[in-house]
């Protein structure tokens, strides 16, 4: 595969930018998205997740000693923290909730 | 040393035995960590809970600014503003500073009357902020409602930064000077053995130091509590938002210090900005989101730029503010503890005064002068009431 290839196409992150991080030793989704901006274009992740966690698979695997060196990581690939709202929502919008009568 | 070893993410293993333990790896603890270095000073294991960016360094808006009403922190960011310029040449990283300025929008009479006084002392400093009309602020920012306020203070030589980059810069040119770096490992007790002795028990093995910094910035009360200190600090939930990308059009970061609203353009174009929201603060640190941050964020944002409403909203987030009783940060080693430093309390302002106070931090360490900065901000004067407040406090 060409290190060309793009992993998040909304912040044109590559599959040689992940690499990179994953050389450095970020082998967790939360390290890779905040050291490439994978992620966080107007898709949130909805395309670049899966490929990312692959990724992330297979370099954790390959590293039996991340155990050792980072106790409080967790052990197995997982989404990045999903941030609200689940579908983009305009200002006026939720600006017009403001002061609803509910439960928040 | 074999490539991996010298990797920032994740050194190999604890040392047994280092000069300076230092627990947070937020902008403070790797700013530190790294102007130690560059002074020779490199014997340092910082300890990070979970990942570099987990804190409030990765979740803040990224603003720097030199409009304060304490003369103190006016010349603190005068000076880190010019570090932040020179940042991208020294460490090889591009930060993505944009000196667009910072336009507060004055909402009174009494408002823009003490803010006169503010302005005046910045003036003396040397920092060039003017007192707008609202005529004068459209030319800024020609979008503007230009009914909901009746002066404005800008100044045009504010900015914003990108913090992650700004933190990968630190982490990696630390770590390039022989600094260890942890991540996902947790300090769970510091036994002290005397002065300037300690033992620091981690997820990850015990390391004996002559010197522990407290950098863990909102948790920093609780790793004061290790050593027996009870801190003033408090963590306080801040809420923030980004839209989708537009065009640049938004020169100046706009802030309503009355509201705590604020807002800029990113580099990438989305809008970024937060709002006052009241919490709990029972001393949890909370990062869950509320609907009602993004109804009030949007009400008042839509109220001083109209013209954003069919905007959508991409996300949102929290980080923690580490908030003192007056503002001010809370430096130097408490009584009786030598050798336990603390560098907290910086009420959402820490990012941008990183990089003066890792400099003075380190020079104060090696011995070097001591900034006035360390004898305002002891935390001895919470006790003998020598405090003076910081009002242009946003959030």
């Amino acid at each position: 595969m060409s290190e060309k290839c793009i992993v998040c196409p909304c912040e044109d992150v590559t599959l040689a930018d992940v690499e990179q991080a994953i050389g450095l030793g970020y082998l967790d989704i939360d390290e890779v998205k905040r050291f490439t901006g994978l992620g966080t274009g107007s898709c949130q992740g909805k395309l670049c997740m899966v490929t990312t966690c692959q990724l992330l698979q297979t370099a954790q695997a390959a590293d039996p000693q991340r155990v050792q060196r980072q106790p409080e990581a967790q052990r197995v690939p997982h989404p990045f923290t999903p941030r609200p709202p689940v579908v983009p929502v305009p200002l006026g919008v939720l600006a017009a909730g403001k002061g609803a009568d509910r439960e928040r | 040393m074999s490539a991996r070893e010298r990797m920032p993410a994740s050194a190999a293993q604890l040392a047994t035995e280092a000069e300076t333990v230092i627990i947070g790896g937020g902008i403070m603890g790797l700013g530190i960590a790294y102007e130690l270095g560059k002074r020779g000073r490199s014997d340092i294991h910082v300890i990070e809970q979970e990942y570099l960016t987990s804190g409030a360094s990765g979740r803040n808006g990224g603003g720097v600014r030199m409009q304060w009403s304490t003369e103190l922190n006016i010349r603190l960011m005068q000076e880190s503003i010019e570090i932040c310029r020179n940042f991208a040449s020294e460490l090889g990283i591009n930060v993505w500073l944009r000196q667009g300025g910072y336009l507060f929008l004055i909402r009174s009479q009494q408002e823009l009357s003490r803010l006169e006084q503010t302005v005046a002392l910045q003036n003396r400093c040397g920092v060039p902020t003017r007192i707008l009309t609202p005529q004068e602020a459209l030319r800024v920012v020609p979008e503007l409602n230009p009914s909901g306020f009746v002066a404005a203070c800008y100044n045009p030589r504010d900015g914003v930064v990108f913090p992650w980059p700004f933190l990968w810069g630190y982490a990696h040119a630390a770590s390039e000077l022989g600094v260890h770096i942890h991540t996902y490992t947790k300090v769970t007790a510091i036994e002290v053995r005397g002065p300037h002795s300690f033992v620091v028990t981690t997820s990850k093995g015990t390391i004996r130091c002559e010197r522990v910094i407290n950098c863990a910035g909102a948790w920093s009360p609780a790793i004061a509590k290790l050593v027996g200190v009870e801190l003033p600090n408090h963590p306080h939930r801040h809420e923030i938002l980004a839209t989708e990308s537009l065009k640049p059009f938004l020169n100046p970061l706009v802030s309503v210090l009355s509201s705590g609203l604020y807002f800029s353009q990113s580099m990438r174009g989305e809008i970024v900005g937060g709002i006052t929201v009241p919490d709990v603060d029972d001393g949890t640190v909370r990062l869950g989101s509320r609907l009602r941050f993004l109804e009030d964020m949007s009400a008042e944002l839509l109220s001083v730029m109209p013209c954003l409403s069919s905007v959508r909203v991409l996300r949102q987030w929290a980080g923690p503010y580490d908030v003192s009783p007056d503002g001010l940060p809370i430096l130097g080693e408490p009584d009786g503890i030598p050798g336990f430093y603390l560098v907290c309390g910086f009420v959402g302002h820490g990012f941008m005064m990183a990089p003066v106070i890792a400099r003075h931090y380190a020079e104060l360490l090696c011995g070097g002068a001591r900034h006035p900065v360390f004898d305002r901000c002891r935390l001895s004067r919470f006790q003998d009431g020598s405090t003076e407040k910081e009002v242009m406090i946003i959030g």
